[in-house]
């Protein structure tokens, strides 16, 4: 058990969540970043499905990773990803059915998220199962959190709510309070994520460039 | 001029280092330099200077800035009691004018300069004037009914992330003042375009009225709007726009407001004839080949010296287009800039419905392309200069 949670494996769990963050640090999935982040909570399931799809297929490849050929490796890993990529749509469908309509084709695309493709090229294919299941849910969850950042702030001045809440209360438009439109579209996306980026940086010196 | 010299020594040792008021060194030091040209001189290398510098210019194109702006002023209160359907002396006109004026250019300096000292103290470095010019064209930009509070967030966001993050005054790719404008356009249309932003409709500090209508169209909107018929007030010379006397943003109406800041521009050297005149050159052209050969609507069917003299196209042609940092800086170059820029206005004018106004969009999509342009004048010039000298 102890083995299970060394200080090796913490870290391969946390750190993606902040030091090694695939979307700010590593400036990966920035195109659905933009795409679903205008409410919070598509963001959040979009957040989520993306945990789960990097978690099992992180498994899955890596436990594979000793049978398949180098030749088609890439092959393998695409079909697994369309697959559970196809579990979570379907899933989505079953079960939340408005915010799989308002995710559209970006539930499909994360088959060709670079997150999902890097991660298994990078750690699944030389790491054993346990670990890589780690490496998944981490890198997951700090694109997830980068996602619901991004969402909270374009949500919160962009339409005055929050998991469709209203939030700026009434009086504030009587005074001639008004809501951002800029925030409603993508490029504001890129611009909070551009900030978020600043401040981490700004926040670590281990992250500057010399 | 002796007198305050001798002030600014004396008051001096506040702010430099262990003075009592260090804290505001960088504000000390920007009114300083803004007053006196600074007598210090580099210490290394060989440098070309004249006796110009930045602040100089700066303060020269605020100077053109001001015909634009008074007339602007005047303007407001015309519009406003025209539309109130009351007379008034020049007096009246002028005061609701510049009272409906004054608070956004104080908002807009104060947001601006504010967030430059600021900047400037914390990375230590000395104030940086572009946001003389910026602070001055923001108000002038926008209609007149745009709320302080929107105009305060667009110039904090544009002074940001249009200026500071590429590096202050003289690293910025696009124009800071545009940026704002296309802040608030993108962001809140409603107090942007239309028919209800151009005039003012409510009475200031006892000046002008309270009118029941309050929608008056720029004639670009009235040409959008108009499917595919012109109104004859529009397929003549309209001498309305060319005076100054029609609604819309405020300092952008008159042409022989901005005309008078053009030659000094021009004279003093500081703008670019090239640009400028490319950018008319694109514009009537292009404009002109809509009349002869466009698509049946209204827009097509201005004529093109109503094009050139309406909505933004002078304002943007003199005062934007030729920003020394944001537009191309080959002579070349400047000839192609300066004739897209007027192109793709008219072009977005006439083929986009959704835009009567195409004149921001346009000099901030050049804006990006002016390095690019730089860089094949560069290049071509290379080659050509190295064929002749492999030919000899």
């Amino acid at each position: 058990m102890s083995q299970l949670f060394s200080k090796k494996n913490r870290e391969v769990f946390s750190s993606p969540i902040s030091m090694n963050n695939p979307v700010t640090v590593q400036v990966l999935g920035i195109c659905s970043a933009l795409a679903v982040t205008a409410k919070l909570e598509p963001a959040i399931v979009m957040g989520l499905s993306v945990t789960v799809i990097t978690a099992f297929s992180n498994v899955v490849i890596s436990l594979l990773r000793k049978t398949v050929p180098n030749r088609i490796r890439i092959i393998v890993q695409l079909v697994v990803v369309a697959a559970l990529v196809t579990i979570v749509s379907e899933i989505l469908k079953a079960f939340a059915y408005d915010v799989s309509v308002q995710l559209s084709v970006y539930v499909g695309l994360i088959i060709t998220n670079c997150i999902l493709m890097g991660r298994l090229e990078a750690f699944a294919m030389s790491n054993g199962p346990w670990e890589s299941f780690l490496d998944g849910i981490g890198n997951g969850l700090g694109y997830a959190k980068i996602l619901v950042i991004v969402a909270f702030f374009r949500e919160l001045l962009g339409s005055g709510t929050l998991l469709n809440f209203r939030i700026i209360p009434q009086s504030f438009y009587d005074m001639g309070y008004m809501n951002n439109g800029l925030m409603l579209m993508p490029p504001m996306a890129l611009i909070i994520v551009a900030c978020i980026i600043w401040f981490q940086r700004s926040r670590n010196k281990d992250l500057q460039e010399k | 001029m002796k007198a305050l010299r001798n002030y600014l020594d004396k008051i001096k040792p506040n702010f430099e280092e262990g003075g009592k008021l260090h804290a505001f060194r960088s504000v000390f030091d920007g009114f300083e330099t803004f007053l006196f040209v600074p007598n210090s001189t580099s210490k290394s290398g060989t440098h070309i200077h004249d006796a110009i510098d930045s602040k100089r210019i700066m303060s020269i194109v605020v100077i053109a800035l001001i015909p634009a702006l008074l007339f602007g002023m005047y303007n407001v209160g015309y519009q406003h009691y025209a539309l109130a359907g009351m007379e008034g002396t020049f007096w009246q006109l002028f005061g609701y004018g510049f009272l409906a004026v004054l608070p956004k250019i104080i908002v807009s300096y104060i947001v601006g300069l504010g967030i430059e000292f600021v900047v400037a103290q914390w990375k230590n470095e000395e104030i940086q004037e572009g946001f003389l010019v910026s602070g001055i064209l923001i108000p002038m930009i926008v209609p007149v009914e745009c709320p302080l509070w929107i105009l305060a967030i667009a110039t904090a966001f544009s002074v940001i992330f249009a200026k500071e993050i590429f590096g202050g005054t003289g690293m910025n790719v696009f124009n800071v003042a545009l940026i704002t404008r296309a802040f608030l356009f993108f962001a809140y249309p409603a107090k942007m375009s239309g028919d209800a932003v151009w005039v003012s409709h409510e009475s200031i500090c006892g000046l002008g009225g309270n009118p029941d209508v309050v929608t008056a169209a720029t004639p670009l909107g009235i040409a959008a709007t108009s499917g595919n018929v012109l109104p004859d007030s529009l397929s003549q010379f309209n001498w309305d726009a060319f005076w100054g006397f029609i609604p819309g943003s405020i300092g952008e109406t008159s042409v022989v407001a901005i005309a008078i800041g053009a030659v000094l521009l021009l004279v003093t050297g500081i703008a670019s004839w090239k640009t400028m005149l490319s950018v008319f050159v694109g514009g009537a052209l292009t404009a002109w080949l809509f009349n002869v050969a466009g698509p049946d609507t209204a827009v097509a069917h201005l004529p093109w010296y109503n094009h050139l003299i309406m909505g933004g196209f002078c304002f943007g042609a003199v005062f934007m287009a030729t920003d020394p940092v944001t537009s191309a800086r080959t002579e070349t170059g400047k000839y192609i800039y300066g004739f897209l820029i007027g192109a793709i206005a008219i072009v977005i004018r006439v083929l986009n419905p959704g835009y009567p106004e195409g004149m921001m969009l346009a000099i901030l999509l050049m804006n990006v392309f002016a390095p690019l342009i730089d860089y094949y004048v560069v290049q071509s010039n290379i080659s050509k200069r190295m064929k002749r000298l492999n030919n000899k």
